[in-house]
């Protein structure tokens, strides 16, 4: 579909849960903090775990959103991603929409996995007698976008997108197609997750993707930092509201932004390691411009995927620089001070990305200090940067290869 | 095993499993129209009695039950399966 036949796509709300915060002012004050929200994992006795710390949602409350049985058949992946997309939809104000023309697109890289998880314990010890009915419907990875669906009413096109670290993004993008090519006046459009839990931890351990910094779990998470040694889990989950650029300007609505560009392809390289030198990240972005119509010049900062792993910290330096030259905008990584949000990763840093554009400010990369030379891109740390409202590239990848760019405007009525 | 156990104990399991307020469940309560529970809510239920009296219900013996009542008397026959009738006339 050609730029000039797709209707445009505004964002109207937006709604987070994450370590570094669960409303969008406290989430954008602690981004700017640069201070790191990793800390030892409170929800379940880590002990006995060779990694015991990671990013948690702290006080969540899901009967301040769904009643005592809904919140009872939901995981906490469902209840997150749910409170997520009400915040964005009270963000958003009065819709007006045919709840046949709203759909829901809903990211997460393994579902329910602490009903899983408890219920194995269950088989194991009890029988399969002992098993919850309720497992399949609250383990299953659409059990999110089900769940918004449902309580909302919301009757147009509904799923779920499964593409590990990347499905944040894939979340987002595939929600503003919806709009794009007709199928849908309102989205919500996000991710979820909820895999801070001990096989998830051991078996990300084993593959030695997470950082061992046990002495120091708040320095653990450094993007693009010379000493990184892996990423931080953690949970969360955000949605944002995107309608139909025509409708939002005619109802008044409060536009952050649009949806401009979104790019998507696969490394076809390995199952966790990111293709050589980045060029699939760099297709990938590439992509994404040429979708927006804009080229790498337009582009103010990159909220890069930036795990803190040196494997795709090195690989997405390496694409930047193919994208963008050695004098590439500014890139900045929020999972310093989130950590890794897995499936909800790229919503989380979508919403981040339209703050920034917003406050004029890119939030700092906790923890970084200086990247190997060969690794010769501007990762804004210490202190905010103050940077005019400009498109930025949001990027995710996931293992598996699967990448997701997103080009994300400022609300400019010429764009 | 007298009914008012059995009634008391599937009283607490509603309340957990179902979130009701233990003053509405009697023994005519309809686990559908009272309770708002669905199938999967009542095999939730039925797993937590077998826990809590040491009993494996048969699934099939599921169907048809719609009140408390009804469920009390399956867990209680499951409980205590009834003694042979006693034949009148001996042979």
């Amino acid at each position: 579909m050609t730029r000039e036949a797709r209707s445009r796509v505004a964002v109207v709300g937006m709604g987070v849960k994450s370590p570094a915060g669960s409303d969008l002012d406290t989430f954008w004050a602690n981004l700017l903090s640069g201070r790191s929200f990793a800390a030892r994992i409170t929800r379940f006795d880590p002990s006995d775990l060779p990694v015991q710390f990671a990013g948690e949602v702290a006080d969540f409350d899901p009967l301040a959103y769904l009643d005592y049985k809904e919140a009872k058949r939901a995981d906490r992946v469902a209840q997150l991603g749910f409170a997520a997309a009400a915040d964005a939809l009270a963000d958003a104000g009065d819709l007006g929409a045919d709840p046949a023309r709203c759909g829901v697109v809903a990211g997460t890289g393994v579902g329910g996995l602490i009903t899983q998880e408890a219920q194995e314990q269950i088989l194991f010890s009890k029988g399969a007698a002992r098993v919850s009915p309720m497992l399949v419907p609250m383990m299953m990875a659409n059990a999110t976008a089900a769940l918004i669906g449902m309580k909302l009413g919301w009757t147009g096109p509904n799923f779920c997108v499964a593409t590990a670290c990347a499905a944040g993004s894939h979340g987002v993008g595939e929600g503003a197609r919806l709009i794009r090519e007709g199928s849908a006046d309102v989205v919500l459009a996000g991710g979820s997750e909820a895999a801070v839990t001990p096989i998830a931890i051991a078996a990300f351990a084993r593959m030695g993707a997470l950082s061992g910094r046990h002495e120091a779990p708040e320095l653990a998470s450094r993007p693009f930092d010379v000493d990184r040694d892996g990423f931080v889990i953690g949970e969360g989950a955000a949605f944002l509201v995107l309608e139909r650029w025509d409708r939002a300007v005619a109802r008044g609505a409060r536009i952050y932004g649009e949806v401009a560009g979104y790019g998507r392809n696969a490394d076809a390289y390995h199952i966790t390691a990111p293709s050589p030198g980045g060029v699939g990240a760099a297709e990938c972005m590439r992509l994404a411009l040429v979708d927006a119509g804009m080229e790498p010049s337009d582009i103010g900062h990159v909220n890069a995927h930036g795990t803190s792993t040196p494997l795709n910290d090195a690989a997405e330096a390496e694409a930047m620089i193919k994208v963008f030259g050695h004098d590439g905008p500014p890139v900045t990584s929020i999972k310093g001070a989130t950590g890794h949000l897995i499936g909800a990763a790229g919503a989380v840093e979508a919403v981040t990305s339209f703050l920034a554009m917003r406050a004029g400010l890119v939030p700092p990369t906790a923890n970084f200090e200086r990247s190997e030379d060969e690794l010769a891109i501007d990762v804004v740390h210490g202190e905010p940067r103050r940077l005019a409202a400009a498109p930025v590239v949001s990027n995710s990848f996931g293992f598996g290869g699967h990448n997701a760019s997103l080009v994300l405007a400022p609300p400019n009525d010429q764009a | 095993m007298d009914r008012a156990t059995v009634l008391e104990q599937l009283t607490e399991v509603a309340a957990d499993v179902l979130g009701v307020d233990p003053a509405i469940v009697s023994e005519s309560s309809s686990f559908k129209d009272d309770l708002d529970a669905d199938s999967l809510d009542l095999v939730e239920v039925v797993m937590a009695l077998e826990e809590r009296f040491s009993i494996s219900v048969p699934e099939d013996k599921l169907d048809g039950i719609t009140t408390v009542g009804e469920a009390i008397d399956l867990v209680i026959g499951i409980a205590e399966p009834a003694e042979p009738a006693e034949s009148a006339n001996p042979a």
